[in-house]
């Protein structure tokens, strides 16, 4: 016993009268934070952001799921809240009991501590009545399941692939069929965040797309997911629908949206650094006007398709590698085309520079670094020659070199 | 001075080794094969790992507090939330269970040290350089691992070389994981008192024998995964590269295979150390003791049969996702038998609350609402409404923040008298209960809605309706951070330092167990003979 008082006397690295003022010290900091906390949660609660509800998108401050636009969605709104309810009422009855008991059982209210510790009737009757409850919930759940797997018989199917960092559709059956299109985050948004959306409030923000995905209204829809580089995740939550979206493979989900207007929805699995930044905005249309949209796109479709041929002029090519550029290479490698981080610069860089097109071209068709530059073979040849031919004339580049469609072609595997 | 810093024999039984050179000095912990100072070796790992994972996200709340990037750019925004994944499931959680096994199975079972003594050194220095290794991936080139801590294929593939280095630093923890695992089977079977048959053990005894078991077949599994991840980047295979005839989704079934009786390893220990202490502060001995065996058993088997509850989304027929929503749905069951269990452990006690009572209560309170939204997010239908959300991220933390770390707190303020011999201050160790309980949810609360709006993980910029719920959940989360802060420097310092009022041998007056029969702070040495004990297994008869 004793040996136990003289160590407890024994010095250590920190003396006690330094740890007492260090003790002071950490105290006064301390209280200071928490002021300086309390301060400012009051002013940021006071400032509160300026935006909207978006429609056929979140809601601010929203609690719950989003508004159903579909009967699966409605579904499993209904699913949800029989979930939440019984969960609930479970939740305050042997809550209830917990806390009555902190209040009455208490030592120091004199309350004598009883002696039982097992029962086996206790013990079977709160195992199967529970069992009893998750069967009662399985039964609704499991009509949901079957429902939202049945994609037979849709009028009209469209393919999603998920791009490193964007979304292609190709529309393969049904009205509107052969069209084809690339939506992708506004670059405007893109750079919004960049610089840190300092003192904006946009309702549509980081869901703003160049082309949504058009459907009719009250069709069904059925939606191939697939993937060229990695797995990402196509979601509209108003639609109540979710599918991987997997490089190799292919998926399906359905949906039949029963009212026009514009739905949202953002890429669910991790696919690299642009994760957050490849939304889905579906534009829903009544027959009429989808017809209209259809006939328009298809129209569009049939202009589009470059002759690979034909030989392009330096002037006309740069123009129009410079729209292509900024839609598809200006969130990595800015508009100053410096790049940044691990981005390569391409303003200045050997391989733009070199006299020898075809190094680039590669570059361009098969990626490099394992995918973290993807490839951009989904292109056509035209636009590729157009964006190579621009980044050689661009910025402090100017080789005066061209890239014809041509010469991408040839290189194509 | 404490035990845990300076060792003094006082071996229950006999009294002539006192002079025979305890070790001291830097060897006394290098060389560590006293399962006391292992323990204390981990613990204090842990918690470094802990403060280290939560600077990550603190990190990743400050970015995420208003929309727009402010700090950081996308890549190290996923290589924040990537290693925050990964430092906090191996190497605070993990290895924080496994300093509470250590410093306690020999002591609650009568034990002198681990079977393995040097293995169980090798165990613990095997967690340096490998949290080294992990740590310091942020410098590596390209940065840290970027794929979310579940590291999905093929996006594992586009990593740099940290990539490399993560995959061996898992190995390495892997390891001594199963060895730990190993150790801890082999001493609770073997090393008993006599006295002591396997259905009067103490639970916590009785949920890490489990746990060890779920760990030795599932580790294995992780590597198996992990490995095929550097054959693909490096060695010309294709297991998960479709171009080459393999499937993306077989790395996620392998990989959930080992993540869901992963996430089971990381609360069954947290059960046990709470149906310890709720029946020493009810004064009431638990409520089923042979129910809360065969529930925890009835959790670790059914564990291996849920992983795809995962996968909801990757496409997998209509059987498949009822199979696994039924099966996970079944593990309700069970867990909800443990909650009653220890609500009838309370009922019709004779209560007190300090500071290891108010976790203990606050563990049930508030893993229970994990739980429920465990439940809610294994119906398939409403899974495809929440899967990669954080309605997901706010049910994890409820479980393993507010369930698992809530138990490791309060089994150091229960066990830290007998670990140090110094009473904490009672008074602090309030303030840290609430702080941390109040902050806790305040975090994480708004994550339900911020889910269920549809705001989608992994995310380093969202759409400004979600500004509000983020805002109050990064407030939440640095003034969390404070209470972690506040409770190292204010109660684990001075106890491990000698102040405060010595502790008794016994300072709870109806804890129970062999633990409570040795000296506080427990001597380096104990039952260096095996104890005999009484019919309960409880005491120790002369």
């Amino acid at each position: 016993m004793t040996c136990k008082r003289q160590t407890a006397q024994r010095s250590f690295a920190l003396r006690p009268f330094f740890l007492g003022n260090l003790k002071m010290k950490m105290k006064n900091l301390i209280q200071k934070l928490s002021l300086a906390g309390l301060v400012s949660g009051v002013w940021f609660s006071q400032a509160a952001w300026a935006v909207n509800d978006l429609v056929g998108g979140p809601a601010v401050r929203q609690l719950n799921l989003q508004p159903a636009a579909t009967k699966i969605a409605a579904e499993q709104a209904w699913l949800h809240w029989f979930m939440l309810i019984i969960c609930t009422v479970i939740f305050l009855a042997v809550f209830g009991v917990m806390f009555y008991s902190i209040l009455k059982h208490r030592k120091s209210l004199g309350h004598p501590a009883a002696s039982f510790h097992e029962s086996v009737k206790v013990e079977i009757a709160w195992t199967v009545i529970p069992f009893i409850i998750v069967i009662l919930m399985a039964l609704p759940a499991t009509k949901a399941v079957v429902a939202a797997k049945d994609t037979s018989n849709a009028d009209l199917t469209i393919k999603a692939t998920g791009y490193q960092w964007k979304w292609g559709y190709d529309y393969l059956k049904g009205e509107g069929e052969g069209v084809s299109f690339v939506s992708t985050l506004s670059n405007e948004h893109r750079e919004l965040s960049n610089s840190g959306a300092v003192g904006v409030s946009i309702d549509n923000y980081l869901l703003k797309v160049d082309n949504p995905l058009v459907v009719p209204v009250d069709k069904k829809i059925r939606i191939i997911t697939t993937a060229v580089d990695v797995i990402h995740a196509f979601s509209v939550p108003s639609f109540g629908i979710k599918q991987d979206a997997i490089p190799g493979f292919v998926r399906d989900t359905w949906f039949r949206a029963e009212r026009t207007g514009d739905f949202y929805g953002q890429c669910q699995e991790l696919c690299g650094k642009e994760h957050a930044y490849m939304p889905i905005h579906v534009k829903v249309l009544s027959a009429e006007d989808y017809a209209v949209w259809a006939k328009e796109a298809q129209a569009k479709m049939a202009a589009l398709q470059d002759d690979p041929s034909k030989v392009w002029a330096l002037d006309d090519l740069v123009k129009r590698g410079e729209k292509v550029y900024a839609a598809n290479c200006l969130a990595c490698h800015q508009a100053n085309g410096k790049g940044g981080g691990a981005i390569k610069p391409l303003d200045g860089a050997a391989v733009v520079l070199n006299a020898d097109k075809s190094k680039q071209i590669a570059i361009l068709l098969a990626g490099q670094n394992n995918g973290a530059m993807p490839s951009w073979k989904q292109l056509s040849d035209t636009d590729l020659a157009a964006v190579i031919s621009f980044t050689k004339n661009n910025w402090s580049n100017h080789t005066g070199q061209l890239v014809q469609p041509s010469e991408v072609l040839a290189l194509r595997k | 001075m404490s035990a845990v810093l300076h060792p003094h024999d006082h071996s229950l039984v006999d009294h002539h080794d006192d002079h025979h050179g305890a070790p001291h000095g830097w060897r006394r912990w290098v060389f560590a094969t006293n399962h006391k100072d292992i323990g204390t070796l981990y613990l204090l790992f842990a918690f470094a790992m802990l403060m280290l994972g939560g600077v990550l996200a603190l990190a990743i709340r400050a970015e995420l507090f208003q929309p727009g990037l402010q700090f950081v750019n996308p890549e190290l925004f996923n290589q924040l939330t990537t290693m925050h994944g990964l430092i906090m499931v191996f190497g605070a959680i993990m290895p924080a269970f496994v300093g509470f096994a250590n410093w306690m199975i020999p002591l609650q079972i009568g034990a002198a040290d681990m079977a393995f003594a040097r293995m169980n050194n090798f165990s613990f220095w095997l967690m340096i350089p490998a949290a080294a290794m992990l740590a310091s991936s942020f410098f590596l080139p390209g940065g840290a691992p970027a794929a979310g801590w579940t590291l999905y294929a093929p996006l594992t593939l586009q990593m740099g070389p940290s990539m490399d280095s993560g995959i061996f630093a898992l190995h390495i923890l892997g390891a001594s994981s199963i060895m730990g695992s190993i150790n801890i089977i082999v001493t609770i079977l073997n090393m008993r008192s006599p006295d002591m048959p396997l259905m009067k053990m103490p639970m916590f005894v009785w949920t890490w024998l489990i746990t060890a078991y779920l760990l030795i077949a599932v580790m294995p599994v992780l590597a198996g995964a992990i490995t095929m991840t550097l054959t693909d980047r490096h060695f010309g295979t294709t297991f998960f590269n479709p171009a080459g005839g393999g499937d993306p989704v077989m790395y996620q079934h392998i990989f959930w295979f080992f993540g869901h009786p992963e996430v089971y390893i990381m609360i069954l220990p947290a059960f046990g150390i709470i149906s310890q202490i709720v029946p020493a502060f009810a004064r009431k001995r638990l409520f089923g003791y042979a129910s809360m065996v065969y529930a925890t058993a009835s959790i670790a088997i059914l564990s291996f049969i849920v992983w795809a509850h995962h996968m909801y989304a990757t496409g997998m027929p209509v059987t498949g996702q009822l199979f696994f929503m039924y099966a996970t749905m079944l593990i309700s069951v069970p867990t909800g038998v443990k909650v009653f269990n220890w609500v009838a452990t309370m009922w019709k006690g004779s209560m007190s609350f300090e500071t290891p009572m108010l976790f203990s209560i606050g563990f049930i309170f508030v893993f229970t609402m994990g739980g429920f939204t465990g439940l809610i997010l294994s119906m398939a239908p409403i899974d495809t409404q929440l899967q990669d959300t954080y309605y997901v991220v706010a049910h994890f933390h409820y479980v393993l923040v507010a369930g698992s770390l809530f138990a490791m707190f309060a089994g150091f303020y229960y066990w830290s008298p007998k670990w140090t011999g110094f009473m904490y201050n009672e008074t602090r160790g309030k303030i840290h209960f609430w702080w941390t309980l109040i902050s806790f949810n305040v975090t994480f609360f708004p994550m339900h809605f911020l889910g269920l709006a549809g705001m989608p993980r992994r995310y380093a910029d969202y759409p400004m309706q979600f500004t509000d719920f983020n805002m109050l959940a990064s407030m939440g989360a640095f003034t969390f951070g404070l209470a972690q802060l506040y409770f190292f420097i204010f109660v684990v310092l001075p106890v491990m330092m000698g102040k405060g009022e010595h502790a008794a041998q016994r300072p709870w007056d109806h804890a129970e167990g062999l633990e409570w029969e040795v000296p506080s702070p427990a001597p380096f040495h104990t039952f260096e003979t095996p104890p005999r004990l009484d019919a309960t297994a409880t005491r120790i008869v002369a």
